[in-house]
């Protein structure tokens, strides 16, 4: 299909190419060097190796619950091992996967560089938060060793604190723990964006990828805390029965639930706002054209993250909050669906009378847009009160997050990783296998997910090992689109580690895109920039590019 | 702008010191060495480490903001029993304790002065006194907390509402505010008051006794002459935590102590 027309890869002559040397890999060698780093990029590779093994824990407990849907009857597993299963796929993905994923990695990696910067501001508060995140990791993974949790991710009291007698304590302090690493990922990115910025780089010449990592740096900063205090007084309660949360003596349980959601809602804007930063560089370097309408999508990310802290009651209509609040709550909900839709529009715009290549990112941004739309849609269902309570609590409400998280943050991570893996290995993928990976994950995705829309408006509800048996159909589908699924993320693993060796080099900018990034060597040196650079024109500005390159052969002539 | 990046951070304060002597004449001073790589200059450091503590606090605020939420609620629920709760409270100590606080932060305002000022005896007496001053502060909290102990006021198992049913049964207390018996339903509420308390306290004593931690570093290092030279962004970083630890016990003091108090 790719032929040098339909192509913007401009990759040097293979002959004679070398990887730069120095770079920031090369400059240290063993392992102290790597667990001692302050370099940015050096913790986003630490980042990226410890949420891909993460992924792959969660990714096995997803099959093993698929597996068991296949049959009606809870016949792999018994019913109360399946609990935990389910329990631990959501905290393993939601706390050690999407919230750090690009962040963590694409975001410690790129964002000093494209402000011009040479590290992140606190480069030791960025190890620290590695540490932190693997701490809790360590210690999800030991209580799910040492017995299991089965109170879903979500620790609903009196649930957590009196009825189940599994590993809640301990599961309870990983996730204050990776909580910790997550604040101060988002406060080290905030005062880096504020205050390391180089010069000419104003506000509205940042790439639409830094705002959005501001925007979810703020819920990062703002809610994180009162999930670790509401996981602090779960802890309490089971420990030392304080009762805050005890209706025997006087607590409220759904004063729980309003703490744990003041977080955990504005989390998944934590887990799409950088993933939606992803797909406006991708979606602009292969239109190459300017992000149609860059001040309203850098202002919509924002406009995400403040209404996202007013939407939290929405999964409690259910339990008993006041039918004024279900009439606030949903009318605020409906909101968030403007500046997302803000979003996908302009990414739509830009794309018009673009000239667009079909390279992998490529691929994956537009399974993002299809799939984000979807999952955003169906959230409009959920968030009006009456289908709510119809649909709550049944496969409806799994297949829209899923679409969302997974069809979209996944997507955008894997796009993320394609695109900006040249500049981070110096390499490129393969392209023609990489583009069949992201159609397979495509397919996989749609085969999996679809039906439980399909089941969820039929009835069926979630976290049960068993279903009657005329949901089978549907649940064959299911899973059977689950295998798929894993083998469209198992490919990129398999390809990504080969073109570490045998991939072609990629040169500077391989996908001639405008973001200072790429304006350096790939893999960039350890402080980003022999000169600090000066920005002295727009984000996206395509035409600074080719006037650059003009220079750059007008020099070498 | 000369080329930080050779500029080995980390190094000795007398090599600090040294530069700034050579520099202070000069139109282009050296970078001194507690420059980091990363930065352009020292206001742009002590300026980034500035916003990222108050940044920090802000989120210390959310994460007390939790728990005076749920303060704020059962308040309203269930005022009877918390008026009871807080005349278990022993206002005189809570004031000395405030009182000593406050005089904490004090040194450690003068500890941030010493230290802009490069007076290392100032600095090292100021951090001690603050040291100690917080001691004193845990001390008292822990006999405050003995006595909860004592008279089973602690949640759990060994909750008891004696106190509170029948208030003629705690002569001390009932001397001074000749309670009415409370409801026995209204009285397990309590309980709710004393976990607060509890979670709130000991929420803020782990604040404490963080920050006294720090504050022994602190006198080590500025004994051998550290924060004295013109780096003083840590003790000022410091300052702020510590002040913000005392201004969430001002809040603690008014809203565990001082219930019944504005009738």
């Amino acid at each position: 299909m790719n032929n040098n027309n339909n192509t913007i890869v401009d990759l040097p002559d293979q002959a004679t190419a070398r990887i730069p040397q120095p770079n920031f890999i090369s400059k240290e060698n063993g392992l102290m060097s790597w667990l001692l780093t302050g370099d940015h990029k050096r913790i986003a590779i630490l980042y990226l190796i410890s949420i891909t093994f993460f992924f792959f824990i969660g990714g096995a407990l997803a099959g093993l619950i698929r597996l068991e849907l296949l049959t009606p009857q809870a016949d792999l597993m018994a019913t109360d091992t399946y609990n935990k299963v389910f329990t631990m796929h959501g905290i393993i993905m939601i706390f050690l996967f999407l919230v750090p994923s690009v962040p963590a990695t694409l975001g410690n990696f790129l964002i000093p560089m494209m402000i011009g910067a040479k590290d992140l501001a606190l480069p030791k508060v960025n190890l620290l938060s590695w540490y932190l995140y693997m701490a809790g990791g360590i210690l999800a993974l030991y209580a799910m060793m040492t017995g299991g949790v089965d109170t879903g991710w979500t620790f609903t009291t009196p649930l957590s604190t009196h009825y189940v007698n599994t590993n809640v304590i301990t599961t309870g302090f990983a996730i204050f723990v990776a909580g910790f690493s997550s604040i101060f990922t988002g406060l080290n990115f905030i005062v880096t964006i504020h205050k390391m910025r180089a010069p000419g780089m104003t506000w509205f010449r940042l790439p639409l990828f830094v705002w959005a990592h501001y925007a979810a740096s703020i819920l990062m900063v703002l809610g994180t805390p009162v999930l670790a205090i509401a996981i602090v007084l779960v802890m309490l309660e089971r420990a030392f029965g304080i009762g805050v949360f005890d209706p025997a003596k006087g607590g409220d349980p759904l004063l729980f639930q309003h703490l744990f959601w003041f977080y955990s809602h504005p989390a998944v804007y934590i887990m799409i706002l950088p993933g939606m930063g992803v797909i406006s560089e991708v979606i602009s370097t292969f239109s190459r054209k300017r992000v149609f309408g860059y001040t309203a999508v850098a202002f919509s990310s924002v406009a995400i993250a403040v209404f996202g802290f007013f939407v939290w009651a929405h999964h409690m209509f259910i339990m008993g909050i006041s039918n004024y609040a279900v009439l606030v709550f949903s009318l605020l909900t409906m909101l968030v669906a403007v500046p997302s839709a803000i979003k996908i529009f302009n990414w739509a715009f830009t794309l018009y009378k673009g000239s667009i290549t079909f390279e992998t990112p490529m691929l994956y941004a537009f399974g993002f847009m299809g799939l984000f739309t979807i999952g955003g849609m169906t959230g409009v269902f959920l968030g009006a009160s009456g289908t709510d309570i119809h649909l709550t609590e049944t496969y409806f409400i799994v297949a829209h997050f899923h679409f969302v998280m997974v069809g979209g943050m996944l997507m955008a991570f894997l796009a993320g990783i394609h695109f900006w893996w040249p500049k981070i290995t110096g390499r490129m993928y393969p392209e023609k296998i990489s583009q069949l990976a992201a159609v397979v994950t495509f397919i996989g995705f749609n085969l999996t997910f679809f039906p439980q829309f399909i089941l969820g408006v039929l009835g069926m509800p979630r976290r049960y090992a068993s279903y009657p048996p005329e949901f089978q159909v549907l649940n064959v589908f299911s899973t059977a689109g689950a295998t798929i699924l894993g083998v469209g993320y198992l490919l990129p693993v398999l390809y990504l580690i080969w073109s570490l060796k045998y991939g072609a080099i990629a040169g500077n900018n391989p996908w001639q895109a405008t973001g200072l990034e790429w304006q350096t060597q790939s893999p960039p040196l350890t402080e980003n920039f022999t000169v600090m650079p000066v920005m002295d024109h727009e984000a996206y500005d395509y035409e600074w590019l080719e006037s650059q390159k003009a220079k750059e052969v007008a020099s070498a002539g | 702008m000369p080329d930080n990046s050779a500029i080995v951070h980390g190094a000795q304060e007398s090599a600090t010191a040294a530069n700034n002597a050579n520099g202070a004449n000069s139109a282009h001073p050296e970078q001194p060495s507690y420059l980091r790589h990363h930065f352009n200059s020292t206001e742009q450091q002590a300026d980034t480490s500035n916003f990222a503590m108050w940044l920090f606090l802000l989120t210390e605020v959310m994460f007390f903001g939790g728990l005076f939420t749920a303060y704020l609620i059962y308040r309203n629920w269930y005022y009877p029993a918390f008026v009871a709760g807080s005349h278990q409270l022993n206002v005189i100590w809570g004031t000395l304790n405030t009182v000593v606080l406050i005089a904490s932060s004090f040194t450690m305002a003068m500890g941030v002065w010493c230290a802009e000022t490069r007076r290392r005896k100032g600095l090292v007496l100021s951090l001690t006194l603050t040291f100690v001053l917080g001691l004193c502060f845990l001390g008292i909290k822990s006999i405050e907390y003995r006595e909860k102990f004592e008279k089973h006021h602690v949640p759990g198992a060994h909750y008891s509402l004696q106190s509170f049913v029948d208030p003629a049964s705690d002569p001390e207390i009932f001397k001074e505010y000749h309670d009415k018996p409370l409801p026995l339903d209204m009285a397990r509420h309590t309980e709710i008051y004393f976990s607060l308390y509890f979670a709130m306290t000991g929420m803020h004593a782990l604040h404490m006794i963080i920050g006294i931690g720090i504050l022994g570093f602190m006198i080590y290092r500025a004994r051998a002459g550290a924060y004295t030279s013109g780096h003083v962004t840590f003790v000022e970083n410091f300052g702020l935590y510590w002040h913000f630890v005392d201004i969430v016990w001002i809040y603690l003091f008014a809203l565990l102590y001082l219930i019944s108090r504005h009738q």
